[in-house]
């Protein structure tokens, strides 16, 4: 059963090593990324948001939604470190 | 348990640091949308000089303006104030975070500027928050 798992792993290994192959080059200019994306940021954030901070734009404008997603995972880390730390044992103090 | 510092030169250092910390963490919020900075990097400036306060001065001594309530309260603030202006934006007529329709000038920059707002409020509490809860476990 071992040999079995270890040639499921091996298999979906080369697999994923035999997708990434087909992958663009770091950096390319002709990956899609940088073909559709990155240009229109670079050309039209400062025209559209009026805000100089391309990078701010992106995160707080194009991406707010993702942003706000992240302030949410914030927001739970400090509930479950509350709830961990205050649960174990009984205290009065608040 | 924190308790406080003897030493005289920890404790002038830093009262005289803070201001001068919190001061650039309200710069780096406040320019977020300008210059480098935002609100998760300022949010963790304003928390590093709350926590440096407490490190200086002592838990016992902080703990009546910090209680775990104001801390929380803080916390959901910021992601309340985040998801109002998103709503706010709906009920306007745009999409959720559009800040287009706000009626202000410049409505792009000021809505970005006041979700930075409420980012760094929610991570300057949950940094406290969390320190918080380390020390007093």
């Amino acid at each position: 059963m071992k040999l079995f798992y270890l040639l499921m792993v091996t298999i979906t290994g080369l697999w994923l090593c035999y997708g990434v192959i087909e992958m663009p080059r770091w950096g390319s200019p002709n990956s899609p990324a940088s073909v559709h994306v990155s240009p229109r940021y670079i050309e039209q954030s400062m025209a559209e948001t009026e805000v100089p901070n391309m990078v701010t734009a992106v995160l707080a404008d194009y991406r707010s939604y993702d942003t706000f997603g992240e302030t949410t995972v914030v927001f739970t880390a400090a509930i479950c470190c509350l709830l961990i730390l205050s649960a174990t044992r009984g205290r009065k103090e608040s | 348990m924190i308790t406080s510092q003897e030493s005289i030169i920890i404790k002038t250092l830093s009262r005289f640091l803070i201001p001068f910390i919190q001061l650039f963490g309200l710069y780096v919020i406040m320019h977020g949308h300008s210059s480098p900075g935002g609100g998760f990097q300022g949010g963790v400036i304003l928390g590093a000089s709350f926590i440096l306060l407490v490190i200086s001065f002592g838990y016992d001594e902080v703990k009546k303006r910090f209680s775990k309530r104001n801390v929380m309260l803080l916390t959901c603030a910021g992601v309340v104030l985040y998801g109002a202006i998103g709503v706010v934006c709906q009920l306007l007529g745009g999409n959720f975070l559009d800040y287009a329709v706000l009626p202000i000038s410049q409505p792009r920059s000021m809505g970005m500027l006041g979700i930075e707002i409420g980012v760094g409020l929610t991570v300057m509490a949950v940094m406290v928050s969390i320190f918080r809860d380390l020390l007093t476990y």
